[in-house]
């Protein structure tokens, strides 16, 4: 995959000319940088991986199979344990996937709260997407910072709906509850902006408050990571996946945008998804950037990387404008759904963007409230299907480079 | 391009090989299950829907206990949803297979030629629907180990007393 015309100019030529015997090497599943438990079996020549196999399943729990024994409602919470790290996001692709089957309406105020709290849960999951990658290429400070950062949306999101991981807040039909009118700041944000503690003001100045704070940071990451000289060489043109591979292999998500195919749902989706961010301004960022460094190259784990970078800074805009409108809007912010309503014998199948990628729901109704059949298409699932090509012919330290560029999370693979 | 047109292309390309076009929120066209390679081919090349968002199957039968109130043929579906770059149509193809037993688990051709992530959603789907994919690569169990006994998604799928020693129930 990276190999270089004349093995001369490789800087690896050494390790083809020292032929060792093949071993076999098992990355994981208790690895640090595999994201969760994941196995990578390694088939190595040296320094060099020869073939990689991922083997996946340690976190099953059969998911689809319980969503077969409950109502759509009830099924909300086990909707948070697949993508833990977006749980937001993952609450309101099956809401939505539910309004699409029983035609529900939701009202606009309650989709100017739903476009906030999933492009917090968004910059939420990017940040901790990024503190972890660069943990894993053994840069520790981002990290942290980017923990700090998170922390604050988890202690917002905690005021809004009592939760800190798992929320099951976005149900169908709108949301559980209204935004709260007060909340005391945040002790994290209260502390870096300086003022003082347990001062209280409504959720969506919190929430701006947090925003005005965070948004000069992000130039701190990136002087911290994205332009930091170690970080760019183990990270560009590493990896390197083209556009009609990434389709190929079901990618989406920055994934697929890192390769330069423009795709997104928030812009491009069914109308049921696509509706909500109805009238938003924003950009999809989508490689090959203009400020990339030179060694970096369209599709390689540098260009997924910032893609994600990006989309925070569109995210942040993005909260900023559903708060506005949320305020203006008057009306309800949900309506009712009852637990136990009768799904229709008809099936529907709809796809939203989570931060990870294209995350897909789909129900089989039969006339009673149970579906037949509960479908959960990963997103991570397809990425991470990519990791045995582009592995191969890699140095084995720059395997968990491309895994983290992937940003998978196992619990979504496995469900 | 409505699901009506696309299912008009498919028929005038493959004829009988291509059935009803049966109405839903997300329509879907029944096609017989010796075609699907040279359909999918079509359908990405022809066609241009390049994505393969899902492949899975749905085991349409009964539920333990509930037999007297099912209505028509127990059945597996295996299910191909697909669509275009940007977003502009979707095409969900189902074959409808026999359901089988665990001794003669029921078979339709991989797709996985066609689309390389088919391979894995393939695996999954014989991993916890049970079909067997002819002509995949390596069909092995994907999400539960190589030695779990059964198809989890099947109704009729009874849950062990234990396993590797563990108590399940």
């Amino acid at each position: 995959m990276n190999a270089v015309a004349d093995p001369l100019l490789d800087p690896r030529t050494i390790e083809f000319d020292v032929r060792t015997d093949e071993m076999l090497v098992n990355m994981g599943p208790q690895h640090p940088s595999t994201h969760g438990v994941l196995r990578l079996l390694l088939r190595t020549d040296g320094e060099i991986v020869r073939e990689c196999t991922p083997h996946i399943g340690y976190l099953h729990r059969c998911a689809e199979k319980i969503g077969e024994n409950l109502t759509p409602a009830q099924y909300i919470p086990y909707t948070d344990r697949m993508d833990y790290l977006a749980a937001m996001n993952m609450n309101l692709g099956w809401s939505c996937t539910v309004e699409k089957l029983l035609k529900i309406d939701v009202p606009e105020k309650g989709r100017h709260l739903r476009v906030a709290i999933a492009e917090l849960g968004r910059i939420a999951s990017h940040l901790l997407g990024m503190g972890a990658y660069g943990l894993d290429l053994g840069s520790f400070s981002p990290f942290l910072y980017a923990f700090r950062e998170r922390e604050i949306i988890l202690d917002l999101f905690e005021h809004a709906c009592g939760a800190r991981l798992t929320y099951s807040y976005l149900t169908p039909g709108g949301a559980t509850h209204d935004l709260p009118e007060i909340v005391p700041l945040p002790p994290g944000l209260a502390q870096v902006t300086g003022v003082a503690e347990g001062t209280e003001m409504s959720w969506c100045d919190a929430v701006r408050r947090f925003l005005d704070w965070f948004e000069p940071r992000i130039e701190e990451y990136h002087t911290l990571l994205t332009r930091n000289g170690i970080f760019i060489k183990r990270t560009a043109g590493i990896g390197e996946m083209s556009a009609a591979m990434a389709i190929g292999h079901g990618c989406t998500g920055p994934t697929l945008r890192g390769s330069g195919v423009d795709h997104d749902l928030r812009r491009d989706g069914e109308e049921i998804y696509a509706r909500h961010y109805e009238g938003y301004e924003f950009e999809i960022p989508i490689g090959p950037f203009p400020d990339a460094p030179p060694d970096a190259i369209l599709g390689d784990n540098w260009t997924r990387f910032y893609c994600r970078m990006l989309e925070v800074v569109q995210s942040v805009s993005l909260v900023r404008q559903a708060l506005d409108r949320y305020e203006a809007t008057d009306g309800p912010f949900r309506i009712a759904h009852r637990w136990n309503q009768k799904l229709p014998k008809d099936e529907c199948y709809l796809e939203t963007e989570c931060p990870r990628g294209q995350m897909g729901f789909g129900i089989v109704g039969d006339g009673t409230p149970i579906p037949v059949r509960t479908r959960v298409k990963s997103s991570s699932f397809c990425n991470l299907s990519v990791i045995g090509p582009l592995s191969v012919g890699c140095f084995i330290a720059d395997v968990p480079s491309i895994l983290g560029s992937l940003d998978v999370v196992m619990g979504e693979i496995d469900r | 391009m409505s699901a009506e047109d696309l299912h008009a292309a498919l028929r005038d390309r493959f004829g009988d090989a291509v059935r009803d076009l049966h109405a839903a929120t997300n329509p879907w066209i029944e096609i017989a299950a010796d075609a699907v390679p040279d359909l999918l081919t079509f359908v990405r090349d022809e066609l241009g829907l390049q994505h393969l968002n899902d492949l899975t199957a749905a085991d349409i039968a009964p539920r333990p206990g509930e037999e007297s109130k099912f209505e028509g043929e127990p059945r597996l579906e295996v299910v191909y949803r697909l669509s275009d770059f940007p977003l502009t149509r979707t095409l969900t193809l189902k074959v409808v297979l026999p359901r089988g037993s665990d001794d003669d688990l029921p078979e339709i051709p991989t797709a996985s030629g066609v689309f390389p992530i088919a391979a894995w959603h393939e695996r999954e789907t014989f991993d916890l629907l049970g079909v067997r994919f002819v002509g995949h690569p390596n069909l092995t169990r994907i999400l539960t180990d190589d030695d779990w006994v059964g198809h989890p998604l099947r109704k009729d799928y009874q849950q062990p007393e234990e396993y590797g020693g563990i108590r399940c129930r």
